[in-house]
């Protein structure tokens, strides 16, 4: 420690074809303390949005992350924002990472014009284009091509056409994708071309050792994910540290945008909750399981500790920050209870980017929007 | 000036990439190979392996990259060999590219063109010739177009690469070699044609016959040997699939009276059911003096003996028997 500076050492990597990064990694006080904010938030969104659902404010899927906020962390903290980020269903702390707000996030999920796609995408489609984050994607696997192509063209917009071989970007895709969906064909498609074209693509698998209640090891041949996809570099990640995430993209990242094409990198985490919101999550593992990780590997626990370690906050200051984001949270709970349903005309609208159809069918042959210049008067 | 259909759609992909530096193709043999059907002949010569880019056989995963470049502010060409492998990606074009605007609340709009030749081919049985139209027009958030002539070739492949929006571009392997002629303003680089209208290619007053594609020439083909007859046969290109121009269908019909569809698609919730349902809704129903007629593919998978094949796919015959009942001769 030397002021508001000080060094983490990361817990140890397993390396594939690659020597890894260096296991010591430099923070702030500045950054640490946003980190903890940003994690107890996400921490509690979630639970939030676990309450929500159980008082039926909340419907249909609901994929939740706690447990696993250190990856969207740490990835945010190792990119920058013009770095692409393209995830699962289990998106909500992502967007919360990637600039959005909790209120809309909650918003989105009550179903509320104010959401973050005005009550139009629900818990699995949710997008931060600004900041580069592409959603969100209810389909196993399918968001691993999109991610590939993302950094396409990352790499074609900054060579103006998509050069080959050791050419830089400007930007990398960091790819998410979970243990279920690393079986999926698609997966190895989309790393098959990005190798032979260098892309400048991460593909991060958050192994969170469940598909829905599937192991890894009654659905994987090979579970050591992160050196599954030969000849493609990857690393074995405490997805539980914040600051190992980070360092590791930070050190893929490097990697890619050198020129020499895509990575891999094995998110070692864990979900509190089942699948989703259907799923009590505990008739594939046991009780024990969850209260021993909780106990011994939690996120943000690890992050106080480091953030009391190095001296930039104290136990008081902890406790006083908690409650602050819970009052913020429940603030925002709020908001999405009671903001506004909807207008029906939404219904009609961006179905089709730039030009509106000028007239689109309702459900029982009145046309919803615009008049249909041959219907039967 | 006369031009392949095959020649139409090059040339209007070779003036979309000249004019926009984002657009650009990939897919199977695109390249090197120079285009299983050679419709992308010399555009890799011409704009490098960047932007003319070879894949792998790996529909699902080249479909979803294409769909991912458009999000990150490309324009995609996504050549399929032949429609048929675009089941395969299916998820894609409807999952990825078609909802994503409408998810995203706007946020993210998906330009991308999907082509290749759809449609039952020649000899080639079951897995390799089918129709694509009904699979695609279902959905929302498609813009799906089916070019005839060279002329359509050369105005729907610009409008499409143009739009904002994924629009599939349905293509017939039996017309690429078929030449046209075209007039000055369709050999312009400025010309498109509008999503979402069909185009009357020839007048009729006693009945209406709507198809697209291939069938177009059907149609036509038809229409002179109903002309022999004495039926004089209004014959409409469709164009667009979705949108579907139900006015100008409608309109024919009130001047005709009588209505037959054409495709080379199965009848079952095809196009020409659509059409059927439309004009029900539509202020042509009260003008109608004969039930409607569907000449559509025989409802089995394709054989590949000529001899049944040639039976399972409409022919000009079938479509002149069907407008004779339609206007009650004997036929």
């Amino acid at each position: 420690v030397n002021g508001d500076k000080g060094q983490v050492e990361i817990s140890p990597v397993q390396c594939y074809k690659t020597d890894g990064p260096s296991l010591w990694v430099d923070t702030t006080k500045e950054e640490a303390v946003q980190a903890l904010r940003d994690i107890t938030t996400m921490r509690r969104l979630e639970i939030s949005a676990d309450l929500m659902y159980k008082s039926q404010i909340i419907k249909g899927f609901c994929h939740l992350y706690d447990g696993q906020e250190a990856v969207a962390l740490g990835m945010n903290l190792g990119s920058t924002k013009d770095d692409h980020i393209v995830t699962s269903y289990r998106d909500h702390c992502f967007q919360y990472i990637r600039g959005d707000s909790v209120k809309r996030i909650l918003a989105e999920l009550t179903g509320r014009s104010t959401g973050s796609t005005k009550g139009k995408g629900g818990s699995m489609h949710m997008y931060y284009p600004k900041n580069n984050f592409w959603g969100g994607n209810g389909i196993v696997g399918a968001q691993v091509p999109l991610g590939a192509g993302l950094a396409l063209a990352a790499k074609y917009h900054a060579n103006k056409g998509m050069a080959r071989g050791e050419v830089s970007s400007k930007a990398v895709s960091f790819t998410l994708y979970g243990d279920g969906a690393a079986n999926q064909g698609q997966v190895f498609e989309a790393m098959n071309m990005a190798y032979l074209w260098k892309l400048p693509c991460i593909f991060v698998i958050e192994n969170n050792k469940y598909g829905m209640g599937t192991s890894t090891s009654k659905a994987s041949s090979n579970e050591e994910f992160y050196r599954r996809y030969d000849p493609l570099p990857g690393i074995k990640v405490d997805g539980m540290d914040v600051f190992s995430v980070k360092q590791c993209c930070k050190f893929a990242r490097d990697y890619c945008l050198s020129g020499k094409g895509p990575f891999v990198l094995e998110m070692n985490t864990y979900r509190y909750h089942g699948h989703s919101m259907s799923d009590p999550g505990l008739t594939y593992r046991s009780r024990e399981e969850v209260s021993g990780i909780r106990k011994e590997r939690d996120p943000i626990d690890r992050l106080k500790r480091i953030v009391t370690e190095l001296g930039f906050m104290t136990d008081a200051e902890i406790k006083d920050l908690e409650k602050k984001v819970r009052a913020e949270v429940d603030e925002a709970v709020e908001f999405a209870k009671t903001s506004p349903e909807p207008e029906l005309k939404e219904l009609y609208t961006e179905v089709f980017a730039k030009e509106p159809l000028p007239y689109i069918r309702g459900t029982d042959g009145i046309y919803g929007h615009g008049v249909c210049e041959w219907a039967r008067k | 000036k006369d031009m392949t259909v095959r020649d139409a759609l090059n040339s209007a992909m070779d003036e979309e990439m000249a004019r926009d530096p984002t657009v650009f193709v990939m897919g199977e043999e695109v390249g090197d190979y120079q285009g299983a059907y050679k419709v992308t002949r010399g555009l890799i010569q011409k704009y490098g392996p960047e932007r003319v880019i070879d894949t792998p056989i790996t529909e699902i995963g080249f479909t979803g990259m294409g769909v991912g470049a458009s999000m990150g502010g490309l324009k995609p060409i996504v050549e399929f060999m032949t429609f048929n492998f675009s089941m395969q990606a299916i998820d894609h074009i409807i999952n990825s590219a078609a909802k994503i605007n409408y998810m995203s609340a706007g946020d993210i709009p998906c330009p991308i063109v999907f082509r290749g030749p759809n449609g039952p081919a020649a000899g080639v049985a079951a897995q390799h010739s089918q129709c694509f139209a009904s699979w695609y027009g279902h959905c929302p958030g498609l813009k799906v177009v089916s070019p005839f002539d060279s002329e359509d070739a050369r105005g729907l492949l610009k409008a499409a690469i143009r739009d904002p929006n994924p629009v599939v571009v349905l293509e017939n392997e039996l017309l690429y070699g078929s030449t046209f002629q075209l007039s000055d303003e369709a050999q312009s680089p400025d010309f498109v044609i509008p999503i979402g209208k069909a185009k009357i290619m020839r007048q009729g007053k006693d009945v209406t016959i709507v198809a697209f594609s291939r069938m177009v020439q059907m149609a036509l083909e038809a229409a002179e040997k109903l002309a022999q007859e004495g039926i004089s046969a209004e014959v409409i290109n469709l164009r667009s699939i979705r949108p579907l121009d139900v006015k100008t269908i409608a309109d024919s019909v009130v001047k005709t009276n009588r209505l037959v569809t054409v495709e080379d698609g199965w009848h079952m919730y095809g196009v020409g059911s659509e059409i059927a349902a439309s004009i029900m809704e539509s202020y042509a129903f009260d003008y109608l003096d004969a039930p409607m007629e569907r000449v559509a593919g025989a409802d089995v998978p394709m054989p590949y003996a000529k001899n049944l094949e040639d039976a399972a796919i409409p022919q000009a015959d079938n479509i002149v028997s069907a407008a004779r009942r339609a206007c009650f001769r004997k036929s």
